[in-house]
């Protein structure tokens, strides 16, 4: 798509009849989103769409909540929603959780993070190279190789695990954190490129050649014309990684081990089920001690999903 | 960028933090008396094994928290006498992640393998890996197991893996008060366990209740019911007969066998009791399927001596009536003097024959080692060792399965969907007798699909 | 060396994590700095130095796999002796294979769609509103939560239990429809709509995805536009019809075939809340189930090239969606 040629300085100005002062641009712009949310709140379809939505996503986790602090002989005979006639709140599944190990709960934490971190920034750094380099360098099979690479996706990762753990053991790093690292960033280049390929896409070449002109080289097209419309774009995949990362089992099992050095708190979680998958009620409090960390990462990366970013630099 | 970066760590910090901290106040809690009772273990027994100070044996399994703590517990003997380490992993994914390993040679030390039919498909596949059992073992097994047992760990002629746990299946769960208040008598026969049943629905009751689901593993609950049911109507021969298919799996015999268990999973009459319909035996969870005894919903379920972990805190495994009191019976034979007993256990299989790992193997099968197990579990473990003390037991049901598996007058089966190969055993056998509660397939029709999907090798 | 592999503290462990991170970050700027010759290195060398680590990654952990599953799904069950086609037969004759696949079908077209659609219809709702982030977390919530946990959660949601007196419902789908004066329903256990019911979990889950990186989108799309189209008069659903969807095609593209691809491979919902019984199998769990709980390697490695070939369609699609964008550049 291409951004149509409509003079600029027309769409900065906010109507008259509206009635606003313009002190300077920063404030007509707040402001215009001030006007935007209360016609999006003045018609009710939207709001009722938006708050049965919201209701029928939250209420399944809600009932999780409550749950995980319902004892376990009561989450067996009655429904969360009784909870008001059925007082009796306990913390004793988080207890369980958190300490019924006799590795303290803080390791798995750490490895966690440790996991997740590298896992997160290796891929997207090397698919945004791939992505430029699909995007925009032409060179001879450049779409056979992208089809190829995005074909990949479906390949289901427990096909990999026994010959990539074979030659992890031959390198001697199997139980390391390196395979995790290793194997999550492989994991997720098909789709990490294939997502930036496609937002890189979006930008509009003009603002390439016009780089491209001045004399830009490739890194300086990709750092400062490329990366910062592609802000939204890298957020939202850095949340999706960190994400499958943060709650892998399966890589983590096969390439680390159960060991405690390196287990990761979805090894610590789904050992709670019991060895013979008998107290699930200690899952729900596992669940949201897990959940805690991706939300505060979604919530603290919100804030990269700003609007007019690319209206932004195509004025400057 | 630099002040997002700031908050999430602070974020990121006082979480741990808070986690440090109720860590460091659980471990004051959690100094149990099983530490300061091992420093004066007898070291005598222990010398046998030498000195393996600096060693580490690793030990794979499928037994996580809390069972897994028990087992770690029952290592520290052994430890403090001999120096080696014990590095232990419990994973729920044992079964699948096994293999994996196998094949890319990381194997662990020791893994204890749930199935002889498990056992028998590694040693097939991976003859190098699999180790057969030492001297020392071999001594200990023919010495404190009996040979039923020695047979389950033994692949073409050579032991491989001794039994480390063992449970009973063939037990029913009841309310003894139910029994008491209404005069009912614990059954010695099949006949007379179907006369109770009666006599139960009879009072406007629905008299059993069961569930098989189980999540990945659902069904196998209903292939313990057949097993223990062929047992009974066909008897041990037949049983090893049809376990090891040298009669088809749907052998008139067998499916008379589905008949007489039809007769009461598949009676409207008879389940299932506060769980719904007999359709709902099939998404009945088989770990609350029990809860209706003490609730008064139902009356009987035939499960094994396990099951008393899943009963609430608040229900009580005793065989004197009281409230919220629950007890097991044998599950009767044709007659009662025919006594055949379903059970299963776990096999300690070796991956190494370092002497270290020779060592522990010959601790796992030795009299010891179970004492020691029985002492630090509490409740809800057994051993088939003949040279388990009795004593050491403490759940009633625990003492009456040891009971049963050491006294002469039962005759000993290993679970047969275990020892069947995984494509049916893990497979078909499961998904088939779902089919048969979920979708009322019929006997033949079931029997019929699981010989069709036994493996032709 | 043995630093680097064994980390047992916590400072170690941050420490190696951070020289991980390091060592990363000074190849990637070696690479970035041989090839900043914008006139003097010829296009291709610049090209192999921005593919070469994706490229190489992908062959070692990917392709090969891939390739040595379609070999191995030449093979019987150990891997042993050759069987040509026999695993590809078995798989399509066996009783249940119809089933599977349909259903495989089923979800791969439902899901997408579903989830697409809900997750483009609240982004668009909740922009610009003052509880736009609180808005967001909610539905972005179940994404955060593991398939095994969010299987768990709807397990609770669909538990049937008997309506007789002394009975409590623990499943609140079926208290709602007690309330209502209906029977409770075995919501898991009666095909075809059990499968219906575990894709709705799929659709809850995945809605999260859709929602933000459809709303990312939206947020991209140049303010300009919006303005001027304002300007003309346009309003909600025109607006959303003529401007947001056009605008943010390529996103739409990436969601819809992302959660195709990801709707292929799963089997945790299956895993966890039927077992695949009750005719809810998909190829996904059906390849799991063989390749790790019968270890038949011949036959789990067929299925997963059944998986691979059913991919095909939604390759086409993209390559098709590619000339588009090229054309219209």
């Amino acid at each position: 798509m291409s951004v149509p040629s409509t003079p600029v300085d027309n769409l900065v100005d906010v109507p008259a009849e509206e009635g606003m002062s313009i002190q300077n641009k920063k404030l007509s712009r707040i402001e215009k989103r001030a006007i935007a949310a209360r016609g999006k709140l003045s018609s009710p379809w939207a709001s009722g769409i938006a708050i049965i939505i919201a209701v029928l996503w939250t209420i399944p986790t809600l009932g999780l909540l409550v749950t995980s602090f319902r004892p376990q002989s009561q989450i067996q005979s009655s429904g969360w929603w009784t909870l008001l006639s059925n007082p009796g709140l306990t913390l004793d599944n988080y207890d369980e959780v958190l300490f019924g190990s006799s590795t303290k709960f803080a390791t798995y934490f750490v490895n966690s993070l440790v996991i997740t971190l590298p896992a997160v920034v290796i891929p997207i750094s090397l698919a945004l190279l791939a992505a430029y380099a699909f995007a925009w360098i032409e060179f001879k099979g450049r779409n056979v190789l992208f089809v190829a690479v995005f074909a990949l996706q479906v390949i289901p990762i427990q096909v990999t695990l026994i010959p990539l753990l074979s030659q992890y053991v031959k390198w001697g790093i199997s139980g390391s954190f390196w395979t995790l690292w290793l194997s999550h960033s492989i994991f997720a280049l098909p789709l990490a490129v294939f997502l930036l390929h496609n937002f890189m896409k979006e930008i509009p070449a003009s603002l390439v050649e016009a780089a491209r002109v001045d004399g830009a080289g490739h890194v300086k097209i990709f750092f400062r014309v490329l990366l910062p419309l592609l802000t939204p774009a890298i957020a939202s995949f850095a949340i999706f990684q960190f994400l499958w990362v943060w709650n892998d089992l399966l890589v983590a099992l096969t390439f680390a081990g159960g060991t405690t050095n390196v287990a990761p708190l979805t090894v610590r979680i789904a050992e709670l089920s019991g060895t013979r998958g008998s107290s699930w009620y200690l899952l729900s409090a596992g669940a949201f001690i897990s959940i805690v960390v991706p939300l505060i990462v979604f919530l603290s990366l919100q804030r990269y999903f700003v609007r007019g970013l690319l209206a932004g630099s195509v004025k400057g | 960028m630099r002040s997002m970066t700031r908050r999430s760590y602070a974020a990121l910090a006082t979480g741990a933090a808070f986690a440090l901290i109720l860590a460091g106040c659980s471990d004051s809690g959690n100094k149990s008396p099983d530490a300061s009772s091992t420093g004066k273990v007898d070291c005598a027994a222990y010398k046998q094994y030498g000195d393996l100070k600096g060693k580490t044996v690793s030990v794979y399994t499928s037994i996580v928290d809390p069972e897994s703590k028990q087992q770690t517990d029952s290592y520290i003997p052994f430890e403090t006498c001999t120096g080696a380490k014990i590095a232990y992993e419990g994973s729920r994914e044992f079964e699948s992640q096994l293999p994996v390993r196998l094949s890319a040679k990381t194997a662990p030390d020791i893994a204890y393998i749930p199935q002889p039919g498990f056992l028998k498909s590694l040693v097939a596949d991976f003859p190098d890996a699999v180790k057969p059992a030492p001297q020392a073992v071999i001594d200990n097994a023919t010495k404190y197991y009996s040979e039923a047992w020695v047979n389950y760990g033994t692949v073409d002629g050579k032991l491989y893996a001794t039994p480390l746990g063992a449970n009973v299946k063939s037990f029913v769960w009841y309310s003894p008060k139910e029994f008491a208040d209404n005069g009912y008598t614990i059954p010695t026969t099949w006949d007379e366990l179907m006369t109770l049943s009666q006599t139960i629905a009879d009072s406007g009751r629905i008299p059993w209740c069961a569930g098989i689901e189980s999540g990945t593993a659902t069904g196998w609950p209903a292939t313990d019911w057949l097993e223990d049911v062929v047992l009974r109507t066909a008897g041990p021969d037949v049983y090893d007969e049809w376990v090891n298919h040298t009669i088809p799996f749907n052998d008139p015999k067998i499916v008379e066998a589905l008949a007489t268990v039809g007769d009461v999973l598949k009676n409207p009459a008879y389940v299932n009791g506060g769980l719904g319909d007999v359709q709902s035996i099939a998404t009945a969870p088989w770990n609350e399927a029990g809860n209706g005894i003490p609730a008064g919903t139902c009356s009987l379920m035939r499960a094994a001596n396990f099951y008393q972990a899943n009963w609430a805190t608040d229900v009580t495994v005793a065989e004197k009536p009281q409230d919220n009191g629950v007890y097991a019976f044998y599950l009767p034979g044709k007659t009662a003097d025919d006594k055949p007993l379903l059970g299963g256990g776990e096999f300690v299989t070796a991956f190494s024959d370092r002497p270290e790992v020779q060592a522990f193997q010959a601790y796992l099968s030795s009299p010891e080692w179970a004492n020691e197990k029985a002492k630090v579990t509490g409740q809800g473990w057994i051993s088939a060792n003949s040279g388990l003390d009795a004593s050491l037991l403490q759940s009633p049901i625990d003492i009456m399965s040891y009971k049963l598996l050491t006294d002469p007058a039962y005759t000993f089966r290993f679970d047969g969907s275990d020892q069947m190969p995984a494509a049916v055993g893990a497979g078909s056998f499961w998904t088939e007798m779902t089919d048969w509660i979920a979708t009322d397939k019929s006997d033949e029709a079931v029997l019929t699909a699981i010989e069709k999907s036994w493996p032709a090798s | 060396m043995d630093w680097f592999i064994n980390a047992d503290t916590t400072g170690h462990k941050l420490a190696l994590m951070v020289v991980a991170i390091v060592l990363f970050v000074a190849v990637m700027g070696a690479i970035l700095f041989a090839v900043d010759r914008p006139k003097k290195i010829p296009t291709w060398v610049v090209a192999t130095g921005f593919l070469a680590p994706t490229v190489l990654g992908l062959g070692f952990g990917l392709v090969y796999p891939g390739l040595k599953t379609i070999w191995s799904s030449l093979f019987d069950r150990q891997g042993k002796n050759y069987v040509g086609l026999d695993n590809y037969i078995t798989a399509f004759t066996e009783e249940q294979f119809q089933v599977v696949l349909r259903n495989t079908v089923f979800w791969v077209i439902t899901v997408p769609i579903a989830a697409t659609l809900i997750g483009l219809v609240y982004a668009v709702v909740v922009d610009r509103t003052r509880m736009e982030a609180l808005a967001k977390t909610l539905v972005f919530m179940p994404m955060a939560i593991s398939m095994v946990g969010a299987s768990i959660i709807w397990k609770f949601v669909y538990e049937y239990k008997p309506n007789q007196p002394g009975v409590n419902q623990t499943g609140l789908l079926n208290q709602l429809l007690v309330w209502l004066g209906f029977d409770p329903q075995q919501f898991l256990l009666n095909a075809p709509a059990n499968t219906f019911y575990l894709i709705v979990v799929m659709v809850w889950i995945q809605a999260g995805f859709a929602m933000t990186v459809l709303s990312a989108a939206i947020k991209a799309i140049p303010d300009d536009i919006v303005e001027a189209a304002r300007l003309d008069g346009l309003q909600g659903i025109k607006m959303f019809r003529y401007i947001t969807v056009p605008s943010i095609r390529p996103a739409l593209i990436v969601v819809i075939t992302t959660i195709a691809m990801g709707t292929l491979k799963v089997f945790d919902i299956v895993r966890t809340m039927t077992g695949g019984n009750f005719n809810t199998s998909v190829v996904a769990n059906e390849f799991y189930k063989q390749s790790f709980t019968i270890r038949d390697q011949g036959l789990g490695a067929a299925l997963a090239v059944i998986l691979f070939v059913l991919v095909i369609p939604l390759v086409i699609y993209n390559v098709r969606q590619l000339r588009l964008t090229e054309e219209i550049r």
